[in-house]
């Protein structure tokens, strides 16, 4: 008995302090939407997630635990968030890359025809059901233990 | 001392054009004039000319080429408001210079600057920019360079859109940039007192496919014209500066090195892996690439490094740890060497950023040895 008033005490004070219903007020109040995303990695291993408006791919790949790189945090400044949007009916719903994306894209390693910079593809409604690919490698190099040849 | 060192000192020195008149006064690498303007202290008395005439000449065509002939054509209250050293701010405030010519032995496909940079000079107001049409014509060879680069086709997108939009030319006193492509520089013409540049012999070249390489080599083909100048400016690369005892190569300017880790040669002339020391950057590259490309550089060696780590490849052979920075600072004392520690340069940037704000700048650069040094006392 005393233990079941504790138990409803608690709940009710979760209640009111707004910790267990607020989340569920915001969304059935905002209609907080998500679109789905399929992650694919080089290994072939997919990872499906809920990305809300508003959100770039790089944001929710690390709130998803993606191993997407994003050295420099979104500015623009490097080609370490690197995705290759998987269907062309996909990247053609995306607004064309701006001139600084473009100049990052230069450098990406594996670049493909329909590659883009994780920071710049913010989620909206058509791009529901979207799947990335994360490049084979960041880098130009082997990691083979390659050991130099006398000549 | 350490169980691993990186070299990432870069390219401090020029490459020489090895062509008559080279020593002429009025003609100067494009990293002097940038130190120059950058205040660096061991520039801040190049003191270019830049009132003896109406024309400088760049030579090639790369982000330092193009870095130097904006900062000779951008208007001069938008200079007012950076970091530029106060006497290139003097100077350029003088200046009667209103053409700038960069000039490349190949063509734009073959241009070695990078799209944003581009961008940059060619949206100067007031610019009059003037690209030949006939440039812009490929050849096959050039179709393919371009089908394989993607850089490449960003570049010449950029001339060709230049090309068509930049017709008007009737402004009066309007500065002029003009993208010379084919020509490569014969000779220095001397001015009539004999010791300042008073123009380049310029030859005019066609492309040539190196067999070997595929790529395409400029060609003289005996066609010279003269270009009056003033000001020279030679962007045809930077060169690294070897140290007493670093591996070097000489014709390649960069230190010999497998992935990052330098290479020397034994006495039967085999490469062997320098244990412990490593290189990236330009030095390790040679001086081409923006940021970017040294981040992935880095990587590049960051990984040799801690493969070597896993390896066993870098414990000390003595058995005993290394002394590390102290070990350093002994040797430094054991010197009496002067040197200027982290908190040193906070101090030196603190004063630079306090003086420029009571001129509306980001800095005010401090550009002698001395009043460095004075700073970090201070």
């Amino acid at each position: 008995m005393v233990l079941s008033r504790f138990s409803q005490l608690g709940a009710r004070f979760l209640k009111e302090s707004g910790i267990v219903t607020g989340k569920a007020q915001e969304e059935s109040s905002e209609q907080k939407e998500k679109i789905t995303v399929t992650f694919v990695d080089k290994d072939g291993e997919e990872k499906v997630i809920q990305v809300p408006m508003g959100m770039s791919m790089l944001e929710a790949a690390h709130e998803n635990d993606i191993e997407l790189e994003g050295a420099c945090e979104g500015s623009l400044a490097c080609s370490t968030c690197h995705v290759i949007v998987m269907d062309m009916e996909y990247y053609n719903k995306l607004e064309d890359p701006a001139d600084e994306e473009n100049d990052m894209l230069d450098l990406a390693f594996g670049l493909t025809e329909t590659s883009r910079l994780g920071c710049q593809v913010i989620a909206k409604p058509e791009l529901d059901g979207m799947r990335l690919a994360l490049p084979a490698a960041t880098r130009n190099f082997a990691v083979d233990g390659f050991v130099p040849k006398p000549h | 001392m350490y169980d691993a060192v990186v070299l990432a000192y870069g390219a401090e020195s020029d490459r020489y054009l090895g062509v008559p008149g080279e020593d002429l006064g009025g003609i100067y690498s494009a990293r002097e004039f940038v130190w120059w303007y950058n205040g660096h202290p061991d520039c801040s008395n190049v003191s270019p000319d830049l009132k003896n005439t109406d024309t400088a000449v760049v030579l090639g065509q790369g982000n330092v080429a193009l870095d130097v002939a904006r900062i000779l054509l951008r208007p001069i209250n938008e200079l007012e408001t950076t970091d530029i050293a106060e006497h290139a701010l003097t100077s350029l405030r003088e200046s009667t210079i209103r053409k700038v010519y960069l000039v490349g032995r190949r063509g734009p496909v073959q241009a070695a600057c990078t799209a944003k940079e581009l961008r940059e000079i060619l949206g100067i107001k007031d610019l009059h920019v003037c690209i030949q049409k006939a440039d812009l014509l490929t050849s096959a060879a050039d179709e393919e360079e371009l089908k394989k680069g993607r850089i490449q086709r960003r570049v010449y997108e950029l001339f060709s859109k230049a090309a068509t939009s930049h017709q008007q030319h009737d402004i009066v006193g309007q500065r002029e940039l003009h993208f010379m492509f084919f020509r490569k520089p014969d000779r220095f013409l001397p001015s009539e007192s004999g010791n300042t540049v008073s123009g380049v012999r310029l030859e005019k070249t066609c492309l040539k496919e190196n067999g070997a390489s595929g790529k395409q080599v400029a060609v003289g083909t005996g066609q010279f014209e003269d270009l009056k100048c003033g000001l020279v400016l030679k962007s045809v690369g930077y060169k690294s500066v070897p140290v007493d005892g670093l591996p070097f190569d000489e014709y390649r300017g960069v230190v010999p090195n497998m992935k990052g880790r330098v290479l020397s040669l034994d006495q039967a002339e085999h490469a062997i892996v320098e244990k412990g020391l490593y290189v990236t950057g330009w030095l390790k590259r040679g001086p081409t690439g923006i940021i970017a490309t040294n981040l992935y550089c880095a990587e590049e060696t960051v990984a040799s490094i801690l493969e070597d780590f896993k390896n066993g490849l870098l414990t000390p052979s003595s058995g005993s740890p290394k002394p590390g920075r102290q070990g350093l600072l002994q040797v430094l004392e054991n010197k009496n060497a002067r040197f200027v520690p982290f908190s040193g340069w906070e101090k030196i940037d603190t004063k630079e950023r306090m003086e420029g704000e009571l001129r509306n700048k980001p800095r005010k650069k401090i550009t002698t040895w001395e009043e460095l040094l004075l700073a970090v006392d201070g």
